[in-house]
């Protein structure tokens, strides 16, 4: 990067800079030609009197000639207008594309920090940085070369134009500008150093937040609210002061500013009236001198105020790029280079030779030295602080040594590229990081080196390629595909699913994401094959259910001629699942369309009734609890808040005539009879000869439903899949019946049994695979994170894997299984795996311990636990 | 089938008697009402219990696991409370429940069961009471058992 903003600025836009040069002075003459025609105007279109006036050899009546100078005068003004226009725009573009360059320069270097740089800086400081205090730099970038040429060319063509009328004149509008030019720098000086603590109080804000966000349970756990409370205060505090002494100043200069160019005026009048008087200049020279003095103030200012953001500017940009430059910043070419051919394969040995790696002064590793055939299995023991981890990761290729290497047939591994270590090493840490997107995208994650198949190039690929080369970023397509299908070991894209399957399989996270699938929705115009098949599955489902009356029970069916009992009363009305929220559960009962509907079918007073008595009894069941017992979230209809409006509402109403009720109270009542279930809640309410009216209303709310209601409601259809249910709703087209033992258990069986004969099973886990993990993976829990990154470096297929306390975050007994599944798959390819479970270790080929950054003993499991030394002693007790 | 049938069956349940109806029928609204099918499992011995079963109609038989395998200990029948000992002593079930005929309960989840004994004294007293007449049974056949295998070990020596 480079080291000054001006040198950035000379070596990415230098064409550009000059093309807003040339439009700028281009500006000039039509700019003096505005100042001069309103002189030409008055002294010679109004006072001079005379028969024919001659402009341009056209013989023109003194009208004709003032309504051509001033016809001129529009037109210049207009070209002005236009050309500043341009200019605007142009700089405006440059200015963007130099503000992308620098934050993708940024980006880049944060990509290649040495990993413990991060540990110094916070995501707060680095957000903040990259984002925020870069922006003013842009403006600055744009304005470069524009502002001052632009800004003093005008000012001189103005000075220029005023000594012309008048040197004296022009003398006096000058006058105080050595003045200005020497206070205000000063003054402002210090404001820029306020400026700058303001920049780093900020930075340190930011990392307040970013701190705050990811402690925030233990905040809560601690309850240290208050204390962090007070801390943020105190940080608002010191920028609130800083800002309160740049007001101070800021506003100082501006006072001294406005009144220095005031005194302008005060010379014209004084020194142009005497002038006048005396008969030395003109009355409309002085009028023209004044027009321009006015005009003399705007660019003097923005010459200031360009002076005080260079500044500014230059300061902010060193301050930046200094954090992006730490030492140990890895060549790019690390990150950018193609695999050589002589890579090394990871087939022969490992040579570690004397490896120290020094972190502030402290030794994590010190005279790591060993030979380690391959492929190998290694056990890599030791406490906490004995260099294991940092050992997995110097092997990883993630850390440099400071001293000695490491030499992978015979290649040193820190001079590699990531293209081969990144995808010849698998690495799992202690808490592996799960990116926002599908758990496809993170299965993938692990492929994606560089795109392998191009989109189809639109018009608009063409635009952002082309702008991201003009902004020196990489002309990268993000939406490509990037899998490489190869390292995978399959022949295409088709055979990813099955790839992926059989990874989480290994790492025992195929059932969640079955489950997952079961839970996703589709949309049958996107997956109309699956969608087909889930028609088939529901058709047995109900063949299955009839056949047999033990399953019978367990579901009953979505049927449009019969009311369901373990439905709520809205959704045997709708019969369908709302869409967006205009039939949500909180509007149902509210919709117009729906009063009307229950009105023409004559329930509305008997539903207003039934609402009436369901308030009574939640009245009578819940009045006398507290407010926070759990059986209100469990059981109440009615929230402990609104309990007391009830009880007033049916002291109130006379439920044998709801048509007397305020409409509010009839709603009230109503949207409690909508939640009712029958089979769940057996408060008998709903009479069979009711349940038939509502079917009968259903019929006519989906027949009469107004066009532009239509796709607020997914309606079941027994023929068609619903879009708006979960995959496994659409298999049971039904609700799963109240008081029925191990029902839900008992239809889950059932269901996952007639995917599996239709060979559903696989395309209801794709649909699984679409689930999003969340920022982070948090809508996955840790296990199934740890689970998600193991099977994202199976996956990719490493021939060496490391692992570093991987699977910690599982159940014990998950982790044997997975032990087994990666060892067993990684037969033949070599595992380093730092372990807490000394008990595993007979199961490796060999067994490495650390103590104190140095290795206490490398050997065979036998051999080890027969040496006699602590370590086997340990062993021996296995 | 309706709340107020099951409010009715509670109250003819002597542990339940004393108690306001108002409160039965939030138990009872509180509860889920289960219907089993002959041969169908109540619970299990050795699981973890975290609810009552109050039979509201039929019957169901209570199995124990043996050396001999499982041995049939009672017949449980309407009012009968099953499974209360599971979650008043976080003890895994001691027993096997099977339903003898079709078979319908209320089940109390563990949270409602405390509920109603720390809200009514009384009914803390009738399960006391209920308890305490059990542990006397038991006592009374040790005592008897006791005896005769001293009578047993002495004709041996």
């Amino acid at each position: 990067m480079e080291p000054t903003i001006f040198r950035f600025i000379w070596k990415y836009s230098l064409r550009q800079q000059l093309v807003i040069l040339a439009l700028t002075v281009g500006s000039f003459p039509v700019l003096y030609a505005t100042l001069e025609l309103p002189k030409i105007i008055i002294n010679e279109a109004l006072a001079v009197q005379a028969e024919v006036f001659v402009l341009f050899g056209r013989e023109l009546t003194q009208l004709q000639y003032l309504l051509a100078l001033c016809g001129t005068f529009l037109a210049l003004v207009l070209v002005a207008g236009l050309l500043k226009y341009l200019l605007n725009v142009y700089a405006g573009i440059v200015a963007e594309r130099m503000l992308r360059r620098l934050r993708y320069q940024l980006y880049d270097h944060l990509l290649r920090f040495p990993l413990p740089y991060f540990r110094r800086m916070s995501q707060g400081e680095l957000v903040q940085m990259i984002n925020a205090e870069v922006e003013p730099l842009g403006g600055y970038v744009g304005s470069a070369l524009s502002v001052p040429a632009f800004q003093g060319g005008t000012l001189i063509t103005i000075l220029v134009f005023m000594f012309m009328q008048d040197w004296i004149l022009g003398l006096a509008a000058v006058a105080l500008y050595p003045v200005q030019a020497y206070v205000i720098p000063r003054l402002q000086r210090q404001v820029n150093e306020l400026g700058k603590r303001r920049v780093r109080q900020v930075r340190q804000n930011a990392e307040k937040i970013s701190e705050t966000a990811a402690g925030i349970v233990d905040i809560h756990a601690n309850d240290t609210g208050l204390y962090e409370r007070a801390q943020f205060s105190e940080h608002l505090s010191r920028i609130f002061f800083i800002r309160f002494d740049i007001y101070k100043k800021k506003f100082l200069i501006k006072f001294l500013n406005n009144f220095l160019a005031q005194l302008g005026p005060f010379f014209f009048f004084s020194i142009g009236g005497y002038l006048v008087l005396e008969g030395q200049i003109t009355l409309g020279a002085l009028v023209a001198v004044l027009n321009a003095h006015k005009d003399l103030s705007a660019p003097w200012k923005e010459l200031l105020t360009y002076y005080q953001m260079m500044y500014d500017v230059k300061i902010k940009y060193e301050q930046i790029v200094t954090q992006f430059m730490p030492t140990g910043l890895k060549p790019a070419e690390r990150q950018l280079a193609d695999p050589p051919p002589d890579a090394p394969e990871f087939r022969r040995e490992i040579l570690a030779q004397q490896v120290a790696l020094e972190e502030d002064g402290e030794f994590l590793l010190d005279g790591v030295s060993f030979t380690l055939e391959l492929p190998s299995h290694v056990a890599v023991l030791g406490n906490a602080g004995s260099g294991r981890g940092a050992l997995a990761q110097m092997l990883a290729g993630l850390l440099d040594p400071s001293r000695g290497r490491i030499l992978v047939d015979g290649k040193d591994l820190h001079t590699q590229p990531e293209s081969v270590l990144g995808r010849r090493i698998g690495y799992v840490a202690p808490v592996a990081h799960v990116f926002k997107g599908t758990i496809a995208d993170n299965l993938l994650y692990g492929l994606k080196h560089r795109p392998i198949r191009p989109r189809p190039a639109d018009a608009e690929l063409e635009r952002y390629l082309h702008e991201a080369v003009a902004s020196g970023n990489a002309a990268l397509d993000p939406f490509a595909d990037w899998v490489d299908d190869a390292a995978m070991g399959v022949s295409g894209p088709e055979e990813r699913l099955s790839a992926m399957m059989r990874v989480l399989g290994l790492v025992r996270l195929d059932h969640d994401v079955y489950l997952l699938g079961l839970r996703g929705t589709i949309r049958a115009a996107d997956k109309p094959d699956l969608a087909n098949g889930l028609l088939r599955a529901r058709q047995l489902m109900l063949q299955r259910l009839s056949a047999d009356p033990d399953l019978a029970r367990l579901v009953e069916p979505f049927d449009p001629d019969r009311y369901n009992t373990n439905a709520t009363l809205a959704e045997n009305l709708l019969f369908g699942t709302p869409v967006g929220d205009t039939f949500g559960p909180e509007h149902v009962a509210d919709h117009p369309y729906v009063l009307e509907t229950i009105r023409a079918t004559g329930l509305f007073d008997d539903l207003v009734r039934i609402g009436y008595r369901v308030a009574s009894t939640m009245v009578e069941l819940f009045a006398d609890l507290p407010p926070e017992h759990e059986y209100f979230r469990q059981f109440s209809f009615i929230d402990p808040e609104r309990l007391p409006q009830y009880r007033a509402l049916i002291q109130r109403v006379d439920p044998d005539h709801p048509e007397a009720m305020e409409e509010e109270d009839q709603r009230r009542l109503l949207a409690l009879a909508f939640r009712l279930i029958p089979a769940r809640h057996r408060l008998g309410l709903l009479t069979p000869e009711v349940q038939d009216r509502v079917v009968e209303a259903r019929r006519r709310f989906r027949a009469n439903l107004p066009p532009e209601l239509e796709g607020t409601i997914s309606f079941f259809d027994r023929d068609a899949y619903n879009d708006a249910l979960s995959i496994q709703e659409n298999v049971i087209f039904g609700k799963i019946a109240y008081g029925q033992p191990n029902a839900a258990a008992r239809v889950a069986e059932l269901i996952a049994t007639i995917l599996d004969e239709l060979d559903l099973a696989l395309g209801v886990s794709a649909v699984g695979l679409d689930f999003e993990c969340g920022v982070g993976g948090s809508r996955l829990n840790l296990s199934q994170r740890q689970k998600l990154a193991i099977a994202r470096e199976l996956l990719k297929r490493p021939q060496m894997l490391i692992l570093h306390n991987a699977t910690d975050a599982l159940d014990a007994s998950e982790q044997a299984v997975l032990r087994d599944a990666i060892l067993e798959e990684f037969r033949g390819r070599t595992i380093f795996w730092v372990l807490n479970q000394h008990d595993w270790a007979s199961r490796f080929d060999k067994v490495l311990v650390m103590d104190g950054g140095r290795v206490s003993a490398f050997a065979r499991f036998e051999q080890l636990r027969d040496s006699g030394s602590a370590v086997g002693k340990l062993l021996a007790n296995i | 089938m309706t709340l107020q049938r099951d409010v009715d069956t509670l109250r003819n349940i002597p542990l339940f008697s004393k108690i306001d109806p108002s409160k039965l029928k939030l138990l009872a609204f509180t509860s889920e009402r289960l219907e089993f099918q002959p041969g169908d499992q109540v619970c299990a011995q050795g699981e973890r219990g975290d609810a009552a079963f109050i039979v509201l109609e039929g019957e169901a038989d209570v199995f124990v696991n043996t050396e001999e395998g499982p041995v049939r200990v009672a017949r449980l029948g309407k009012n009968d409370i099953i499974g209360e000992i599971a979650i008043l002593c976080d003890v895994p079930r001691t027993a096997t429940v099977i339903a003898a005929s079709a078979l319908v309960t209320l089940r109390i989840s563990k949270d409602a069961f405390f509920n109603l004994v720390t809200q009514f004294p009384e009914v803390a007293i009738g399960v006391m009471h209920e308890l305490a007449s059990r542990l006397h049974q038991t006592t009374q056949r040790l005592i008897e058992v006791s005896a005769r295998l001293r009578r047993y070990e002495g004709d041996a020596a």
